[in-house]
C-alpha cells in the first residue's frame, strides 16, 4: 500500500498545478476592472513557485515511473524562469482589445504546458512521458491559435495540431513496439530488454520522430516556419525556447538511459539528423525576410546544435546541453522580445526592410537586438560563444570530429544571416525608420534580465561548474 | 575605459577619454617593457613572466592566465602605438563618434587580450573579440563598396576562427585533455597523427588572418573600405595576430607537424610574397597598393617563421613590428590625403609636395621604410629575415628564398612609382592647390610613427635581442 505522503514529494508539480488551480480561479472570479491583476500575479506566482522549488534533489515515486533527477529539478527551474520572461513580454499583446478578454486563458494554457513539460523530463515510464508529451502540445496548439479571428494564427493552429497529432501516433506505435520486444515500459528495466533487433531499431526511429517533431529536427521540421510566423510572437518565444529545451533534455535521458545498449544505432542516425538540420536549417533561413520564419529556420539549427551535446552522450554532454539550453533562452527570448516590441508598436510590422535605420531612432532596442544575434551566432564574449563551445568540446571528446567541423562551418553561414538583420540596423539608410517609442516596463525587465544573462552566463563560470558536478552525480 | 567611453556625451568628451586612455595604454606597455627588460638582465629565467592564472571552468581545464615574453612585450608596444596614433588620426570622424570609439576600444580589447593570453581558451576568445568589431567599424564608417568588404571580411576571418576552433580542441584533447595552457602542452608531447591533422588546420585558421595566399582576398578589400585608424590597426596590429598564433599555437605545441608541412605553407607563403607585390604594381587606388603591399610583407613574416632558423624568426617577429608601424604610418597618410583630395587614385593626384610638404615627406619616409632603407625599420627586418633564411642549405629553401627576395625590387617599383608620380611632377587638379598641409592632431600622429621607425631601424638591437631569448624556447621546440 503506497504511502500518500509519498505524492508530496513531486513538489514541483504540486506547486505548479496549484499555481495552474489559482490562476484559474482568479480568472475566473476577479471582476471585470480587476483583471488587470492578473499579470503581475502570474509572475508572482511562478516567481514564488520557482523560488520554492530551486533546491535540486533526486525523487523516485510510484515504483520508478516518476524518477526526477536532480539535473532534471534544474531543468524545470530553467523552464520556469523562461516561462516568467515570456509572461513578462507578452504584455503588451494581452492589453490589446482583441485579445484582453481572454488573457487569463493564454496564462492557464501556458502554465499547463509547463506542467507536460515537466513531467516529461521527470518520467521514468513511457506512459507518464507520453502524458507529459501531450500536455504540452495540445493545450499549446490552442496558444499558437490564441489570435483566432486572424486567419494566419488560425491556419498555424491547424498545422500544428495535425502535425503533432500524427507524430504523436507514431511515437505511440514506437512504444508499443518496444513494449513487445522488452517487456517492459519502465525506464530501468528497458535495456535489460534490448536487442538491437531489427523490430526495436523500428522502435527507436518512431520514438525518436515523435521527439525530433517537437525539436523540429530536419526532416520533421516543415511545420515549424508557417507556425511561428502565424502564432502570436510571444507563443513564437514560448515554443522556441521552452518547449525545445524541454524536449532536447528528455530526448537525451531517454537516448542515454534507455536506450543505452542501442547507442551505436542511434549515434549514426543522429549524426546525419544533425548534418541536415544544421545545413538545411541555415541554407533556409538566408532567404527569409520575415524575421519571424528567419527566427523559426534559426531556432531549427540551433536545436541542432544542442543535438551535437546530445550526441556527445556522456555526462559533460549533459552539462553542456543544459548549459546551452539557458543561453539559447536569454539570447532566443531577447531576439522575440525585441520583435515583439516592434511588432506591437507599429501593428504588425516584422520584415527586415522594417527594421532598416533602426540604430537612429532606437538605439538601445537594437542594441539589444545585437548582443542577442551575437549570442546566438557564437561571438565572445557573449554567453553564446561559451555554450557554442562546450558542446563542440563535448562532441569532439566522444570522438565526432568530422561533424563538429561541419557544425563549425555551419556557424559561418548562420553568422552571415545574423550579421544581415545587424546590417539593416545600423547601415542600411531609411527614408522611414520606426520611430522612437518607449517600451512597456514589463517588457524593459524582461530583456534586461535577458541581456544581464548573456552577459553574466559565460563571464562567470558558477551555473557550468554547478550543472557539471550535477551532471557527474 | 570602456565604461568611461560609455559615460561620455559630447564629442570631445569622447575624444578626452579615448587620449586619456591611449596614453595611458602607452604608458604601461613602456613601462612594461623596460621592467622586462630589466628582469631579464637580473636574470629571471622563466619561459613567460608576470605570470598570473586563475581557474575558470574547472571541469574544462580552462584557466584564465595571462603571461608575456619578449614577442608578446614588442607586439603590445606595437599595439599600443598603434591605438594610440589612431586615436588621433580618427579625429575628425563623424557621425557616431562614441559608437565609433567603443567598437575601437572593443577590438583593441581583443588585440591586447590576445597577446598575453597564455591559454588556449582565452587567447581564441581574444581573437573572436577582435575580429567582430570590424564588421561594424567597416560596415557603418567604411567608404566605397563597404557592405561588401565588411561582410567578406568577416566571414573569411570567422571561417578561419572555425579552422582554429576545432585545431584547438584537437590540440588539448591530444595533448591528453589535461590542460589547456600553452606552456605546458609544450613540455607533453602530442601524437605524431594528431599533429599531422591538427597543424593544417591551426596554421590555416591563422593563416587567413595572417593574408596567406589563396586565403588574402580579404584583405585588399578590408582595407581599402575600412577608416583611416580601422585600417591602421588592422594592417599594423590585427594581421599580427595571425603570424604570432602561426608562431606560438601551431609552431611551438607541433613541431612535427610543422615539419610534415613546413614546405606546402612555405610554397603558399612564398607565393603572396611575390603575387602581393606584383599586385601592388598593377593598382591605381592608394589604399589598394598598401593593402596587397601589406599582403606581401606579411606574407614574409609567415614565409620567415617556416623556414625555422633562430635568426628567421626573430626576423619575422621583427618584421611583424616594423610593418606594422610603417603601414600604420602609410594608412594614417592615405586617410589624411583622402581627406583633402577627396580621391585615391593616383592618377587624378601630382604634385602634392608643393601643396602639403609634411604629409608628402612623411609618405617618403614610409615609402622608403617599405622598401627597405637602411635606417629605417624596414631594412632591419627584412635583413634579418634573408641573412636566417640562407642558413639553411638545401636547394628546396634556397630557391624558395631568392624568390622571395625578388620582392624587394618589385616593392621599390611599386613605391617609387607611386612617390614619384603623385608627390613630384606637375599639379593635376588645379583645385589641390587650395589644400592645406596636415593639423596638429594628424602631425602628432605622423610623427610618432615616423619616430619609431626610425628608432627601430637605427637602434635595432635592443628590441632584437628581447625578442631573440624569446623565440629561442621555440626554436628549440622546432628542432627537436
Amino acid at each position: 500500500m503506497m504511502d500518500i505522503t509519498a505524492i508530496l514529494h513531486m513538489h514541483a508539480e504540486l506547486s505548479l498545478t496549484a499555481v495552474f488551480i489559482l490562476m484559474f480561479l482568479l480568472d475566473l472570479f476577479l471582476p471585470a476592472q480587476q483583471r488587470h491583476w492578473l499579470r503581475p500575479m502570474a509572475c508572482i506566482l511562478l516567481t514564488i513557485q520557482l523560488l520554492a522549488n530551486l533546491w535540486p534533489e533526486e525523487v523516485i515515486l510510484f515504483g520508478g515511473m516518476y524518477h526526477s533527477t536532480p539535473m532534471a529539478s534544474i531543468l524545470k527551474s530553467i523552464l520556469t524562469i523562461g516561462t516568467i520572461l515570456v509572461f513578462l513580454q507578452a504584455d503588451t499583446w494581452l492589453r490589446r482589445g482583441d485579445t484582453r478578454h481572454k488573457q487569463g486563458e493564454f496564462y492557464i494554457l501556458t502554465l499547463s504546458t509547463l506542467l507536460g513539460m515537466y513531467f516529461m523530463v521527470s518520467a521514468g515510464h513511457f506512459l507518464l512521458f507520453f502524458l507529459g508529451l501531450e500536455l504540452a502540445t495540445v493545450p499549446m496548439a490552442c496558444l499558437v491559435a490564441f489570435d483566432k479571428y486572424k486567419g494566419h494564427s488560425a491556419e498555424a493552429g491547424a498545422k500544428f495540431i495535425l502535425s503533432a497529432l500524427f507524430s504523436s501516433g507514431i511515437f505511440l506505435y514506437g512504444i508499443s513496439m518496444i513494449y513487445g520486444t522488452a517487456g517492459t515500459l519502465y525506464f530501468e528495466d528497458i535495456p535489460a530488454g534490448l536487442t538491437g533487433s531489427p523490430l526495436q531499431i523500428l522502435a527507436l526511429v518512431f520514438f525518436f520522430s515523435g521527439l525530433a517533431f517537437k525539436l523540429s529536427l530536419v526532416p520533421f521540421h516543415l511545420w515549424t516556419a508557417d507556425t511561428y510566423q502565424g502564432a502570436p510572437t510571444s507563443v513564437s518565444a514560448y515554443l522556441s525556447v521552452i518547449s525545445k529545451g524541454a524536449a532536447a533534455f528528455a530526448l537525451m535521458t531517454i537516448l542515454m538511459k534507455v536506450f543505452a545498449p542501442m547507442t551505436e544505432q542511434w549515434s549514426e542516425m543522429l549524426c546525419i539528423i544533425i548534418v541536415a538540420t544544421i545545413t538545411i536549417a541555415n541554407l533556409f533561413a538566408i532567404r527569409q525576410s520575415n524575421l519571424k520564419r528567419f527566427m523559426a529556420f534559426s531556432s531549427i539549427s540551433q536545436a541542432g546544435y544542442i543535438m551535437l551535446a546530445v550526441l556527445a552522450g556522456t555526462p559533460q554532454g549533459m552539462a553542456s546541453l543544459v548549459y546551452y539550453i539557458v543561453v539559447y533562452i536569454a539570447a532566443n527570448l531577447a531576439v522575440f522580445g525585441v520583435i515583439n516590441a516592434i511588432e506591437q508598436h507599429t501593428h504588425g510590422k516584422v520584415e527586415r526592410e522594417d527594421y532598416n535605420g533602426l540604430y537612429k531612432t532606437n538605439p538601445k532596442l537594437t542594441m539589444v537586438m545585437t548582443l542577442a544575434l551575437f549570442s546566438l551566432a557564437g561571438i565572445p564574449p557573449f554567453a553564446g560563444f561559451f555554450s557554442k563551445f562546450f558542446v563542440f568540446m563535448a562532441a569532439f571528446h566522444s570522438g565526432y570530429y568530422i561533424i563538429v567541423f561541419i557544425a563549425l562551418v555551419n556557424t559561418i553561414i548562420s553568422l552571415y544571416y545574423y550579421l544581415l538583420i545587424v546590417k539593416a540596423m545600423f547601415i542600411t539608410p531609411n527614408d522611414e525608420p520606426v520611430g522612437n517609442f518607449r517600451t512597456a516596463t514589463p517588457m524593459r525587465i524582461s530583456l534586461l534580465i535577458c541581456v544581464a544573462g548573456i552577459f553574466v552566463l559565460g563571464i562567470l563560470s558558477g551555473i557550468y561548474q554547478l550543472l557539471n558536478d550535477t551532471a557527474m552525480l | 575605459m570602456l565604461a568611461s567611453l560609455w559615460a561620455s556625451r559630447s564629442v570631445n568628451q569622447v575624444r578626452g577619454v579615448m587620449v586619456a586612455g591611449a596614453s595611458i595604454l602607452l604608458a604601461l606597455s613602456v613601462y612594461l617593457t623596460i621592467d622586462y627588460i630589466g628582469l631579464r638582465q637580473a636574470g629571471a629565467t622563466g619561459e613567460m613572466l608576470f605570470t598570473a592564472s586563475t581557474v575558470w571552468y574547472a571541469p574544462l581545464q580552462i584557466c584564465y592566465s595571462v603571461g608575456v615574453d619578449g614577442i608578446s612585450v614588442a607586439m603590445l608596444l606595437l599595439s599600443s602605438i598603434i591605438v594610440f596614433t589612431g586615436t588621433f588620426a580618427s579625429w575628425k570622424l563623424q557621425p557616431l563618434t562614441k559608437e565609433y570609439f567603443l567598437w575601437f576600444t572593443l577590438l583593441s580589447v581583443g588585440v591586447f587580450g590576445f597577446f598575453i593570453s597564455t591559454d588556449l581558451f582565452t587567447m581564441f576568445m581574444f581573437y573572436e573579440v577582435a575580429l567582430i568589431p570590424m564588421y561594424l567599424l567597416i560596415g557603418v564608417w567604411g567608404s566605397g563598396r563597404k557592405e561588401y568588404a565588411a561582410m567578406k571580411l568577416t566571414l573569411m576571418l570567422m571561417g578561419g576562427s572555425a579552422f582554429l576552433l576545432i585545431g584547438i580542441l584537437g590540440i588539448f584533447y591530444g595533448a591528453g585533455g589535461e590542460t589547456m595552457n600553452l606552456l605546458e602542452i609544450a613540455k607533453l608531447h602530442i601524437p605524431h597523427e594528431m599533429q599531422r591533422i591538427f597543424f593544417p588546420l591551426i596554421f590555416l585558421g591563422f593563416g587567413v588572418l595572417g593574408a596567406l595566399f589563396p586565403f588574402h582576398t580579404w584583405s585588399p578589400d578590408g582595407h581599402a573600405s575600412a577608416p583611416t585608424a580601422v585600417s591602421m590597426l588592422h594592417a599594423g596590429v590585427l594581421m599580427k595576430l595571425g603570424g604570432y598564433g602561426c608562431f606560438r599555437v601551431a609552431m611551438y605545441l607541433m613541431p612535427e607537424g610543422a615539419a610534415m608541412w613546413g614546405d606546402v605553407f612555405l610554397i603558399l607563403t612564398t607565393i603572396s610574397v611575390v603575387y602581393g607585390a606584383f599586385s601592388a604594381v598593377v593598382q591605381t587606388d592608394l589604399k589598394y597598393i598598401n593593402a596587397y603591399s601589406s599582403v606581401s610583407h606579411c606574407g614574409l613574416v609567415l614565409f620567415a617563421l617556416l623556414m625555422m632558423t633562430r635568426t628567421s624568426c626573430t626576423g619575422a617577429i621583427l618584421q611583424m613590428l616594423s610593418h606594422g608601424l610603417m603601414t600604420a604610418l602609410f594608412f594614417a597618410l592615405i586617410g589624411m590625403i583622402y581627406g583633402r583630395t577627396h580621391t585615391r587614385d593616383v592618377r587624378l593626384m601630382g604634385g602634392l609636395m608643393k601643396i602639403m610638404p609634411f604629409l608628402a615627406v612623411g609618405y617618403v619616409i614610409a615609402g622608403l621604410a617599405n622598401l627597405g632603407l637602411p635606417g629605417l625599420s624596414g631594412f632591419v627586418a627584412e635583413m634579418t629575415i634573408f641573412v636566417g633564411s640562407f642558413q639553411n642549405d638545401d636547394t628546396f629553401h634556397r630557391v624558395c628564398t631568392l624568390v622571395a627576395t625578388t620582392s624587394i625590387v618589385i616593392t621599390a617599383v611599386y613605391i617609387l612609382r607611386v612617390v614619384g608620380k603623385i608627390l613630384y611632377g606637375k599639379v593635376v587638379n588645379p583645385e589641390h592647390l587650395k589644400l592645406t598641409d596636415a593639423t596638429w592632431d594628424e602631425r602628432v600622429a605622423v610623427i610618432c610613427l615616423i619616430a619609431c621607425v626610425a628608432g627601430l631601424g637605427l637602434a635595432p638591437f635592443w628590441m632584437s635581442d628581447l625578442i631573440s631569448n624569446s623565440v629561442e624556447p621555440i626554436i628549440s621546440q622546432l628542432l627537436n
